[in-house]
């Protein structure tokens, strides 16, 4: 067969065949329009100002080691003018986390990026391999989920950035889609695709890979021998996601602007102002001070029923009274270093950075 | 004549679980199919699930071919664009097979 030519420069051979548009493009052609895409997401959400200090969430995965050679590579070409750094979270799974903490600790080296790495042991005093232990691996994941989020969050006052980007990508955005209208969660919804979420007082979320498919994310990294790990969590069957994937995955197969069409389809679904309306104001919770929708946040209320042996507490309401009636929260007991906003910009105080 | 080709297989993104937890494999796969048809990358694929899968085979394979989510490359081309499972293996191809499906 005679190598096709790219349809863009029409100079050297073909290497890629994009699922977004069909086109047939060569390397250095891909690794152009892959690099300009995200710029041209990043600046048409305005995702940064000069002088912002932003944490890319790094897994160690595909996703977010190619999100920091990007964003380092963009940073750079286009005078960005911000500040770059490595944020991980250690969930403390052996023989998972701990390997892709090492590729993260190589990433540091490999694009000269400051990294934190924040465990949920020093932090809530539970890894999740203790976690697995007293509660099974049902329900594990909605554990690890809060304790994540809050963990970032806190990681990013550490590091006093304004911004977390992380590598959430246009198949991942797409299966919560759907996970969301299987679920009926409409609120979720409309919320899900966009690209930069910030609630009252949390610190900004985005996500620059929005519109970029795994199919090209997984390509670059291979094309540009890009240092990443991948093996599934131990502990992950979060089934349901599986089954939106496989899902996702055939329909690409089918048409591959099915990912796109999805993402629209989820930002077309305007929220109403009522339903709006029925989801709860926010406060900050009265233990540890992070933001919540109770008087407990959810990290404070798994770790307490965690602690209290009753694990199904942040779970189910019905959990959640029954130990209540047992009475209140004991002496003593564990509970999460109060959370406080990162001061803003200005100088730079006591940062503590992991060297190693 | 020679009754095979030699070819280099290679496995990423967590797949090389499932092959002996060995990412790169030489192996001779046969000239023909037993109906003198030369030998396609379709054939390769149950090929590899006959000697060399060792796990799982369902995270490799589905309906005979690789299943979706698993990107295929050619002598370091997308196989998109050689014809996928129609591609006639040549000897000395290099052949990748990379999961997108684990973690990101
Ligand atoms: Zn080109
Ligand atoms: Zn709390």
């Amino acid at each position: 067969m005679a190598p096709k030519l790219c349809a863009l420069c029409e100079k050297s051979r073909a290497i890629l065949k994009r699922p977004k548009t069909g086109q047939q493009i060569c390397k250095e052609c891909f690794f152009y329009v892959f690099e300009t895409e995200v710029h041209n997401t990043i600046t048409q959400a305005q995702l940064f100002k000069p002088g912002d200090r932003v944490a890319i969430g790094a897994s160690g995965g595909k996703d977010s080691t190619v999100l920091a050679y990007v964003m380092k590579t963009l940073n750079e070409r286009y005078d960005y003018g911000i500040h770059l750094y490595l944020l991980s979270i250690d969930e403390g799974i052996t023989g998972y986390r701990d390997d892709s903490l090492e590729t993260v600790k190589r990433n540091q080296q490999q694009y000269s990026m400051p990294l934190k790495i924040l465990s949920y042991n020093d932090l809530y005093g539970w890894t999740m391999d203790a976690v697995v232990a007293q509660i099974g691996k049902k329900n594990n994941c909605t554990f690890c989920g809060v304790f994540r989020r809050q963990a970032l969050d806190r990681g990013a006052a550490v590091l006093n950035v304004d911004h977390i980007v992380t590598g959430h990508n246009a198949d991942d955005i797409a299966e919560t889609v759907l996970m969301n209208i299987m679920r009926g969660d409409i609120a979720r919804l409309g919320r899900c695709t966009s690209i930069c979420t910030q609630g009252e007082d949390t610190i900004k979320r985005s996500k620059p890979f929005k519109y970029t498919y795994e199919k090209e994310i997984v390509m670059y990294a291979y094309f540009k021998k890009l240092d990443y790990f991948s093996t599934e969590c131990i502990y992950s069957p979060d089934a349901y996601r599986g089954h939106a994937r496989a899902f996702l995955k055939d329909l690409e197969a089918a048409r591959p602007s099915a990912i796109i069409d999805i993402i629209h389809s989820g930002e077309a679904f305007a929220v109403k102002e009522e339903v709006k309306a029925a989801q709860k104001a926010q406060q900050t919770c009265k233990r540890c001070g992070y933001m919540s929708s109770n008087e407990l946040c959810k990290a404070c209320s798994l770790l307490e029923g965690l602690e209290r042996g009753v694990a199904a507490v942040g779970i189910t309401d019905r959990a959640r009274k029954k130990m209540d009636a047992e009475g209140p929260a004991p002496e003593g007991l564990r509970t999460i270093p109060y959370f406080q906003m990162p001061a803003g910009p200005g100088p730079s105080t006591t940062i503590q950075i992991d060297t190693s | 004549m020679t009754a095979t080709k030699s070819v280099r297989v290679e496995f990423g993104g967590g797949l090389e679980l499932l092959f002996s937890n060995q990412k790169s494999h030489k192996v001779e796969i046969p000239n023909k199919t037993f109906d003198d048809k030369p030998t396609d990358m379709n054939y390769l694929i149950l090929w590899l699930k006959k000697n060399l899968l060792r796990e799982r085979e369902e995270l490799f394979l589905d309906n005979n071919t690789v299943r979706p989510g698993i990107l295929v490359l050619i002598n370091d081309t997308d196989w998109e664009l050689e014809g996928e499972g129609d591609y006639i293996v040549e000897n000395n191809d290099e052949i990748v097979f990379i999961s997108t499906l684990h973690g990101g």
